[in-house]
């Protein structure tokens, strides 16, 4: 029987803190990309890519994302790909973050005023530069917020890989709960973990938002 | 050559529908609990004593910072140790409700915001009590400001209740996963759990939006 020391528990959670992070920016680094291409794909080809990219959101934000882990982490062995957690927990993650941030992002885009893309498009400015020069600089300044903001959400959700086996901080405080038989304690640790790592980004996220940002136009 | 047999899976529908009612029961539990939490929550934030503001405000953060899975454990496999043994349903049922609640109260707390001072005002010269005031001139309003808001979020603790699945409440995506234990398609059987839960949502969303109006904050004025 080994003995837990409360210094053996958060020296663990600390270890495995490291995977938490690891995914969450994966999937945040990943999920921007894939978004972004989505955004710019709904911007320059309009309206009926934009219900085939709103369907898609709507498959995300209507469904759990533990089950979207398990679709995927039951999907990839289907396509004969040796699936890791890892690789499974990445892929579904980084979907479920571009859903949410290619929805963000379009409604930041398309709070600039129309006026605005008239007057690059009466500069014979093309789509490329209307959005470069003139669209984007404005709605990033009004998306900052909710995506830090998002970033919270992404963190939390990679707590959800634990259920298909990844060991991040939640897995690796069930595993050290069932061997120390201090599941309160250890428990608590997790969460405070978590909420070491979350708190200060909502908290960035809220002054981002009571700053007047960029008053577009 | 992928070969799918949802027939295998739909075969157990018995099993889906009770997963179903499950799931359905958890949020029926949970929503009006959480309200009256976040009810009760955005009075004290908006004004309660100083003390309990704080309080509050502690209990917001800590719930919103921190996963549901991670709460659920805790309430589960922490209170016991504790003295308080919860079956894996009543844990869920709490989980789900302080989850609810304490976003609801901040959602709340923004809609009690937006009222003009004037409305408390106007309400205290009617010599309304200081609850009156509260429950009936400043709270319907509010309800109705962030309505969509709220809709959101009690999808996203609907949606949250797959996790209960870990501590064997018999929901649905517990349902799904006992199924492809029998029958080895786990695919198919998460893929038809997703399609439900999809429905789910969109009855949930269509519903609140429409039931929410027309009993919950009826004829409250525009705020």
């Amino acid at each position: 029987m080994v003995e837990f020391t409360l210094w053996d528990i958060l020296r663990n959670l600390a270890l495995a803190l490291r995977w938490t992070v690891a995914l969450s920016l994966i999937a945040f680094i990943g999920g921007g990309l894939v978004g972004g291409a989505l955004l710019c794909l709904r911007l320059a080809l309009g309206r009926k890519t934009g219900r085939l990219i709103a369907t898609y959101v709507g498959l995300f934000q209507g469904t759990p994302l533990l089950m979207q882990l398990f679709l995927a982490y039951f999907g990839l062995a289907l396509l004969g790909i040796e699936v890791s957690a890892w690789t499974a927990a990445a892929l579904a993650l980084t979907l479920y973050t571009s859903a949410y941030l290619v929805e963000i992002w379009r409604g930041c885009v398309e709070a600039v005023p129309r006026g605005q893309w008239e007057a690059a498009r009466s500069l014979a400015m093309s789509f490329g530069e209307q959005l470069r020069h003139v669209i984007l600089p404005q709605a990033m300044r009004l998306a900052i917020a909710p995506t830090v903001g998002f970033l919270v959400q992404v963190i939390k959700g990679t707590a959800l890989a634990s259920v298909i086996g990844f060991v991040e901080l939640t897995k690796a405080g069930g595993m050290i709960a069932n061997a120390s038989f201090q599941p309160f304690l250890v428990f608590g640790c997790v969460a405070l973990f978590y909420f070491a790592l979350c708190f200060p980004v909502s908290l960035i996220a809220q002054h981002l938002e009571r700053k007047p940002h960029g008053r577009a136009a | 050559m992928i070969e799918f047999d949802f027939s295998a899976v739909l075969a157990e529908w018995p099993l889906l529908l009770r997963g179903l009612a499950w799931t359905v029961g958890l949020t029926l539990v949970a929503v009006p609990l959480g309200l009256l939490i976040a009810t009760l929550g955005a009075w004290a934030r908006a004004c309660g004593p100083a003390a309990l503001r704080r309080a509050v405000g502690v209990y917001v953060e800590l719930l919103r910072n921190t996963p549901f899975i991670v709460q659920l454990f805790f309430v589960f496999f922490g209170l016991p140790s504790l003295g308080v043994k919860l079956s894996p349903v009543t844990a869920s049922m709490i989980a789900m409700t302080l989850n609810l609640g304490a976003y609801g109260t901040e959602i709340l707390r923004a809609g009690i915001q937006a009222a003009p001072r004037g409305q408390w005002e106007a309400a205290q010269s009617l010599a309304l009590g200081p609850v009156q005031v509260f429950t009936r001139v400043i709270l319907p309003p509010a309800f109705k400001r962030v309505w969509p808001a709220m809709t959101s979020q009690i999808v996203i603790v609907m949606l949250g209740s797959a996790v209960c699945g870990q501590i064997s409440t018999e929901e649905l995506s517990y349902a799904a996963n006992l199924i492809h234990s029998r029958n080895f398609r786990a695919f198919e059987a998460t893929f038809v759990a997703l399609a439900i839960y999809l429905a789910l949502t969109l009855v949930l969303r269509r519903f609140l939006l429409w039931a929410g109006p027309k009993w919950f904050f009826g004829g409250a004025p525009r705020g």
